[in-house]
């Protein structure tokens, strides 16, 4: 054999038929699901295992929360004391301890061992394209049949005059923190600033939350939106709507944020300013145009129906390409697009998703399928039946009485369309709609379920029923 | 008059309560809320106070219910048209002579106005907003008196002149800023205030009279366009067409006789406005009888939650957490925000659509708290939960707003005559007919 054909033959040996950058829930899922089809796979992370979802988002997020949630109980708690107990305080250090033990078990299940085990090759180093079927860390070259690009997003960095970098946390270090804020003050009322404001509230921060729009989680139920306001106001959370940062001044212990309400100005003065205004697809670096894959700052990779970029041998999934951007839907869409590349077989395409989301504050706010106002627009005659928590037993004996459950149905039929739920396990309960939107239940065969009394997930069963409820009388 | 869909005991009153039955009472309550507006009205150019509080500004809606309520206190025999005809030239006269500009000092802009203006200069106080809803009840006003003095006298052919010339300048589509919807309103420092309309709720009023408008006609598309932020709901037992505020619901219809006519959402839902805020007495009727939040003074017949004057954040531990008092804002249900502040003249101002459910509350809460309405005018807001040891919270003195609604939902309820007046006038059946409203009376 001709040295030059030996050498042909080496490459293509060597040629990975999956080389995926990114070891987040997308990467991940997709370096699994391709081993397990058999194929030769490169999984390519420049930190830690686990992504933003494990180091800096999801689970130490959730955990933050649960330990926030202790807190307002104990406070709950303390009204039915005698004596009357002092204000409890969190230990930040203690909370962020046991935040650090559930990651380790949490990361655990996808550990350097079982990533081997698998058949994965795992190698760390930031990666970038050489070309249309080379990819490359310091530390060595990948050739592709295909590839995957799962590098996620990262926190949008403001332009606000005045605040320099490093004088402000984002979710990327704020579980870095050693002592609790004695103030905080959270720029973005999306759905983390509301999930971390709330927290920091209860675990015992002064906390002032500035949004610049008319109020939180824009995009959402506005109903929902007003009830979460209303639930953070209790908590103690200082709320400052319709106000935009405009300057900051970084002192030694301070950092004074200049805003604007209406034309009027007015400063917030914080130890501590959390920022949380966005997340921007992270594609520098990874030298897309080498490998003709097209990309946009804002947006991030551009993906066709089936996850497929601009060059046909690469796909992309999870926050670097989508506008839903969620852990679950990071893994689920990692998994097609490497059933698009590597198993035989219909391609899917991820525009087909019914995609569940979930801000955990508390009340949660989770929702699924169309929003009444998508319905509106598309011109879809729906009808949308709401029970308020409120008049839920169960919600009521837990003291968690506060949001409801709205379904819509088509105008024509007992079809779901959609859902949001508002209720303090909003996230556990919108499962059930999503079974029976995914297995086409309607609302007639929900409202026959018989479901456990008492239990907060009854409202969906009673907001079913309504459908063949007369009007009341006045 | 349509009846289909009207939940069921708003549809007749009973022999117990009906206007005729309670007429003294309507009379004296009327009559107390017209008191107001003459009592804190400035005679030399016609502004009135927002609050009975020293030192309160003119608030333009006020005015314009005021000029409303002046030609009901004619027909009542309160006043004499001439009386009346001379105050309301020299407010018409006020507002077209006064400033307009993008200056910061100015009474208004683009035929617009500002929300709150001092009593004397008529100029821009607080810092406020150009805001297109209280520009809107003032505009109204303006249309009422113009259908209303329709006399040979010099003062009513001016009046004419001049409140047709008002309504003219108004340069509606430039408050759409460019996008499809209307914005909420104009800040001579910041610009259009970024967030528009979101929801049924007041606007309607400002889409009916920017549609209708000859010389700045919003284009049919606007209204479309802000209809499809409506949500309509199955809820505590009805059909509606959410918005929170009970006043939300009511200020349209002070104006508009929105009976029996229909946009085509409403045609899609087989409803029309004015069905649809009888079903949402229905709903703060239920709402205060399930009464979630525990307050202290809800009930079937003790309801009426709207923007009013409340008691602000109460420093007690159990309050601190469970309960938080807003001060004066925009109180809804069911979801909030409810802090167990009544608006004792609500009940009242919805006698044109469930008398029956307004009188038998509004007979229950004076005989259970009088002092919700000293001098026969009720206060802005009254929360029976804080200080209920000694009697509750209650605002002080009186809320123009509240008063010019009540003297015309109760006119309205009498004998129609603010529909009728307003059902001439040629642009707001051209409003009206520009937005979708088919059927009933506009046929
Ligand atoms: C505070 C917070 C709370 C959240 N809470 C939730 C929640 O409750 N539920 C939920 O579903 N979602 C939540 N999210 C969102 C969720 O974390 C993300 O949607 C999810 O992590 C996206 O997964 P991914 O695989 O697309 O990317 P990521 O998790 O961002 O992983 C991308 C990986 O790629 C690596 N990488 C980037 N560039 C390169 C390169 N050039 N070379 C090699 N490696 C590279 C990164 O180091 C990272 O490890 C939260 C996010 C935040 C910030």
């Amino acid at each position: 054999m001709a040295r030059s054909q030996r050498t042909a033959a080496t490459r293509r040996k060597k040629t990975y038929d999956l080389v995926i950058i990114g070891a987040g829930p997308g990467g991940l899922a997709a370096a699994e699901f391709a081993a397990r089809l058999g194929a030769r796979v490169a999984l390519l992370e420049r930190e830690r295992l686990g992504g933003v979802s494990l180091n800096t988002g999801s689970v130490p997020s959730k955990s933050l929360i649960r330990s926030a949630t202790l807190f307002a109980a104990m406070r709950e708690a303390a009204r039915l004391q005698q004596p009357a107990q002092a204000e409890p305080v969190a230990d930040l250090q203690r909370v962020i301890a046991r935040l650090r033990r559930m990651q380790r078990r949490i990361g655990g299940y996808h550990s350097e061992a079982r990533l081997k085990r698998a058949g994965i090759e795992l190698h760390y180093g930031a990666a970038r394209f050489v070309d249309e079927r080379l990819i490359a860390t310091n530390m060595g070259r990948f050739p592709f049949h295909h590839a995957l690009v799962a590098t996620g997003a990262g926190p949008t960095r403001p332009q606000i005059p005045g605040l320099i970098e490093g004088s402000y946390l984002t979710s990327d270090t704020i579980f870095g923190l050693e002592k609790l804020p004695e103030h905080l003050a959270v720029v973005g009322g999306g759905a983390l600033g509301c999930e971390l404001a709330q927290s920091f509230c209860r675990l015992g921060s002064r906390v002032t939350i500035i949004q610049d729009e008319a109020g939180f989680l824009p995009g959402e139920e506005r109903d929902a939106a007003q009830v979460l306001a209303q639930s953070m106001a209790r908590d103690g959370v200082t709320i400052r709507l319709n106000t935009s940062v405009t300057g900051a001044r970084v002192g030694k212990a301070e950092v004074v944020l200049r805003t604007q309400n209406y034309g009027r100005t007015a400063e917030v003065q914080a130890d501590r300013v959390l920022v949380s205004i966005g997340r921007t697809p992270c594609t520098d670096g990874l030298s897309l145009e080498s490998a003709g894959v097209r990309a946009d700052t804002a947006t991030g990779i551009a993906v066709d129906e089936f996850l497929r970029t601009s060059n046909p041998r690469v796909y992309a999934a999870g926050d670097v390409c989508l506008r839903h951007r969620y852990a679950n839907v990071a893994e689920r869409t990692a998994r097609i697009a490497v059933h698009n590349c590597l198993a035989k077989g219909r391609p899917m395409r991820h525009t087909a998703l019914t995609i569940p989301w979930c801000t955990f504050c508390a009340p949660e706010i989770a929702h699924v399928g169309l929003q009444v106002w998508q319905a509106r627009n598309e011109g879809i005659p729906i009808r949308t039946f709401t029970v308020m928590m409120q008049d839920i037993d169960r919600a009521i004996l837990d003291r968690q009485d506060v949001g409801f459950v709205k379904l819509h149905s088509t105008g024509r039929n007992d079809k779901i369309v959609g859902a949001t739920i508002v209720a303090s396990r909003a996230s556990e309960m919108i499962n059930e709609v999503c079974v029976a939107m995914s297995t086409g239940i309607g609302l007639r065969e929900l409202a026959d379920v018989l479901h456990i009394y008492p239990s907060q997930s009854d409202a969906i069963r009673i907001a079913a029923m309504d459908l063949d409820e007369p009007l009341a009388p006045g | 008059m349509e009846a289909a869909g009207v939940p069921r005991d708003s549809r007749r009153a009973p022999a117990q309560v009906s206007l005729r039955s309670e007429a003294r009472l309507i009379e004296r309550l009327q009559r107390g809320a017209f008191e107001y507006v003459t009592r804190y009205t400035n005679a030399r150019n016609g502004l009135v106070a927002d609050t009975s509080r020293a030192g309160s500004p003119c608030s333009i809606a006020v005015v314009g219910f005021a000029l409303c309520s002046r030609l009901i206190a004619v027909e009542r025999g309160w006043s004499s048209r001439r009386a009346a005809a001379a105050l309301v030239l020299r407010t018409l006269q006020f507002f077209w002579e006064s400033a307009q500009g993008a200056g910061t000092h100015a009474t208004g802009y683009k035929g617009f106005y500002y929300h709150f203006l001092d009593m004397e200069s008529g100029r821009r106080v607080w810092d406020c907003e150009l805001s297109l809803i209280d520009s809107a009840l003032l505009v109204a006003g303006f249309l009422c008196v113009r259908e209303y003095f329709d006399g040979m006298g010099k003062d009513e052919a001016s009046i004419r002149k001049l409140a047709d010339a008002l309504y003219r300048r108004v340069d509606w589509c430039w408050a759409q800023n460019g996008a499809p919807a209307l914005t909420q309103g104009w800040h001579p420092d910041s610009g259009f205030l970024h967030y528009g309309w979101e929801g049924y709720n007041e606007a309607l009023l400002i889409y009916i009279l920017g549609l209708g408008s000859p010389t700045s006609p919003l284009p049919r598309d606007s209204f479309i366009h802000w209809t499809l932020t409506y949500q309509w709901e199955r809820m505590l037992g009805q059909d509606v067409l959410y918005s929170g505020p009970l006043f939300t619901h009511l200020f349209p219809h002070a104006w508009i006789d929105l009976r029996g006519i229909r946009d085509a959402f409403m045609r899609e839902k087989r409803s029309d406005y004015f069905i649809n805020t009888c079903r949402t007495v229905a709903v703060q009727r239920e709402y205060c009888e399930r009464n979630p939040r525990e307050a202290l003074g809800y009930s079937r017949d003790v309801w009426g939650i709207s923007a009013g004057d409340g008691p602000v954040a109460h420093g007690s531990a159990e309050f601190a957490k469970d309960h938080r008092h807003f001060g004066y804002m925009a109180r809804g249900v069911p979801f909030g925000p409810d802090d167990g502040t009544l608006c004792p003249w609500a009940m009242l101002a919805t006698l044109p659509f469930t008398p029956e459910a307004a009188l038998i509350g509004t007979r229950t809460l004076l005989a259970r708290y009088p002092q919700v309405c000293p001098q026969n005018r009720f206060v802005s807001g009254f929360n029976p939960t804080v200080n209920a040891d000694s009697g509750g919270w209650l605002s002080a003195g009186w809320y123009g707003l509240d008063q010019g609604l009540l003297v015309m939902m109760i006119e309205n309820a009498r004998s129609r005559l603010v529909w009728s007046l307003m059902r001439r006038a040629p642009e707001v059946r051209r409003g009206l007919r520009r937005a979708g409203f088919r059927g009933g009376w506009l046929s």
